[in-house]
């Protein structure tokens, strides 16, 4: 029932919206295709000519491609496998009642509105620095020798900055299913005689895997790119050369620019995969 | 799903989630703790908790050596004219998308979406590239831009979808009385949407505020906010355990406060409004 002159109205309010995101899209992206292709090296030379297929062929034929791919695997898995056992244990534990339920959700969800710099240096200084940080003071008060946590454990600790992170928004996004649980059902079951733990895998879990699925896919698009973790606490040594750290030191530390953009379309195919799950599930709760 | 339960179980549903809650915090008390001591108590063998002779010498010393307020400025500025930019643009294509739907809304929508998915780093050199062409490397007026960019297409679903809570009728009421569209949006729509307005510019401020991709690669002494100023504490001034702390204090402060208010909100905004 919207008129004309609405509709046309209606497309002069998203213009700007859609222009601006659709230019931020595509100038960069048809860039960063062109680079791919050619031999660019900013420092040595400049743009030396198309070089077809190369620079693709020598991004994965390197000798840290694989490597970064593990280590991105690594990280992506660990710390998804972390933050959604862990986050549905705090969800399911923060939905009983207690005293102090709101302090407790605070203090849970804090490290969210942390900084990724901030974070990562207080883990790396005061938690992991092997002489006068927080665990090398407890392993002496066990009588164990302290660890290296980022050169010796350099990937579970990271793992565990991340980790730390991004467990709020886990925990947050399946405490808000939790608590849409009918408590009806799980009552039902609990005077049949259900034990928790039937009650857990057979009501509660199903009730939560929309909720994971999204946590899942929202937190593997973000993990697959973090830097600043990694730029602060190691700079790629030690095995943590995630393949977004990789692309950025191709492009920005050794400056060659078609190296760099070949690895930037990899990691924006990959990307795109798990985007169109993620978009799937988000688009079909468009339609209720 | 909360239900009457025996007080002996609240206490130890009480007991076991304050214990989490406080490991998860502690980093964070820790830090916050330490900024108060002096660097020798700060790397002291036990680790002292609360009886150290408090002191504030940190904060005046990290502000002498490394003029935070510049920092701090460069942040508010970013984060918060980006913001604001940001909503000026979606809260139009919001408002139109929730009220005006077409057959390519849904389209538009998960398209913007598909958008923040585009890794950072594969459009690293051009963005880079740009900036240096026009000069905006290193001003604040870039990373507006660019920050401004990447948090819009969470505007307009954040907005999106609590316009979209706004019953319709109201708005066919207005029309029938003769509203104009301007008095449409002043009068009926904006008081309803403002609560939502807020909570958007809330959770934006606060992902803007943290953002570090972009102002890492794309700063250096100017335009630098608080996330690269941290990250030049990396070493070896990093070993220095109660300036670090009286500096990270100090950075993360005024978004931990920000938010505790914006904590019901974040769920929606991050889930594009998958789970309410």
């Amino acid at each position: 029932m919207a008129t004309q002159q609405s509709r046309s109205a209606a497309r002069m309010m998203m213009a700007p919206a859609v222009i601006l995101l659709l230019a931020w899209m595509l100038v960069p992206l048809i860039m960063t295709v062109w680079f791919s292709f050619r031999k660019y090296l900013p420092l040595r030379g400049g743009d030396l000519g198309f070089v077809g297929f190369e620079n693709y062929s020598r991004f994965i034929s390197s000798s840290s491609f694989w490597p970064s791919v593990q280590t991105t695997l690594i990280i992506v898995g660990g710390v998804l496998l972390i933050t959604i056992v862990f986050g549905v244990i705090l969800a399911l534990l923060l939905d009983q009642p207690m005293w102090g339920q709101g302090v407790v959700r605070i203090l849970v969800i804090a490290p969210f509105f942390v900084m990724p710099t901030v974070s990562a240096l207080v883990w790396k200084n005061m938690f992991m620095d092997p002489v006068n940080g927080i665990f090398a003071h407890l392993w002496k008060f066990f009588g164990a020798e302290p660890v290296q946590w980022l050169s010796q454990e350099s990937l579970p600790s990271i793992v565990m900055i991340v980790s730390w992170q991004w467990l709020p928004f886990a925990t947050l996004i399946l405490l808000t299913a939790v608590q849409s649980l009918d408590s009806e059902q799980l009552e039902a079951a609990e005077m049949d005689g259900a034990p928790y733990l039937k009650r857990f895998w057979f009501i509660v879990l199903p009730h939560l895997s929309r909720a994971i699925t999204i946590v899942l896919l929202i937190q593997t698009i973000f993990l697959l790119s973090i830097f600043a973790e990694i730029f602060v606490t190691t700079g790629g040594a030690f095995g943590t050369k995630t393949l977004t750290y990789l692309i950025f030191q191709r492009v920005l530390e050794s400056q060659n620019v078609g190296l760099g953009s070949a690895g930037g379309v990899y990691a924006i195919i990959l990307a795109n995969i798990i985007a169109i799950f993620l978009m799937r599930i988000v688009g079909k709760n468009l339609d209720t | 799903m909360a239900r009457a339960v025996s007080s002996n179980r609240k206490l130890l549903n009480t007991l076991i989630a304050w214990t989490i809650g406080l490991i998860i915090f502690f980093p964070i008390l820790w830090t916050i703790l330490t900024s108060f001591k002096t660097e020798a108590q700060a790397i002291a063998d036990p680790p002292i908790f609360f009886f150290f002779d408090w002191t504030t010498e940190n904060y005046s010393v990290v502000q002498e050596r490394s003029n935070y307020m510049r920092f701090l400025w460069n942040s508010i500025i970013i984060a918060g004219v980006s913001t604001i930019l940001g909503l000026i643009i979606a809260i139009p294509a919001a408002w139109s998308m929730a009220f005006v739907p077409s057959k390519r809304t849904k389209d538009i929508l998960l398209w913007m979406l598909s958008t923040k998915m585009l890794p950072a780093v594969g459009v690293l050199y051009p963005i880079y590239l740009i900036f240096i062409q026009l000069g905006i490397l290193d001003t604040r007026i870039g990373l507006i831009v660019v920050v401004m960019l990447i948090n819009l297409p969470i505007i307009v679903w954040m907005l999106y979808t609590y316009f979209k809570e706004i019953p319709g009728e109201i708005l066919e009421a207005s029309r029938m009385d003769g509203a104009s569209l301007k008095d449409e949006i002043l009068y009926v729509l904006a008081p309803m949407a403002v609560p939502g307005i807020a909570s958007t510019l809330l959770l934006n401020f606060i992902l803007a505020w943290n953002e570090a991709f972009w102002t890492l690669n794309l700063t250096a002494a100017k335009a630098a906010p608080l996330t690269a100023f941290i990250a030049s504490y990396s070493s070896p001034e990093g070993l220095f355990f109660a300036k670090l702390s009286a500096a990270s204090t100090m950075a993360i402060a005024p978004i931990l406060i920000l938010g505790w208010f914006s904590q019901k909100q974040l769920v929606r905004g991050l889930t594009f409004g998958a789970v309410k």
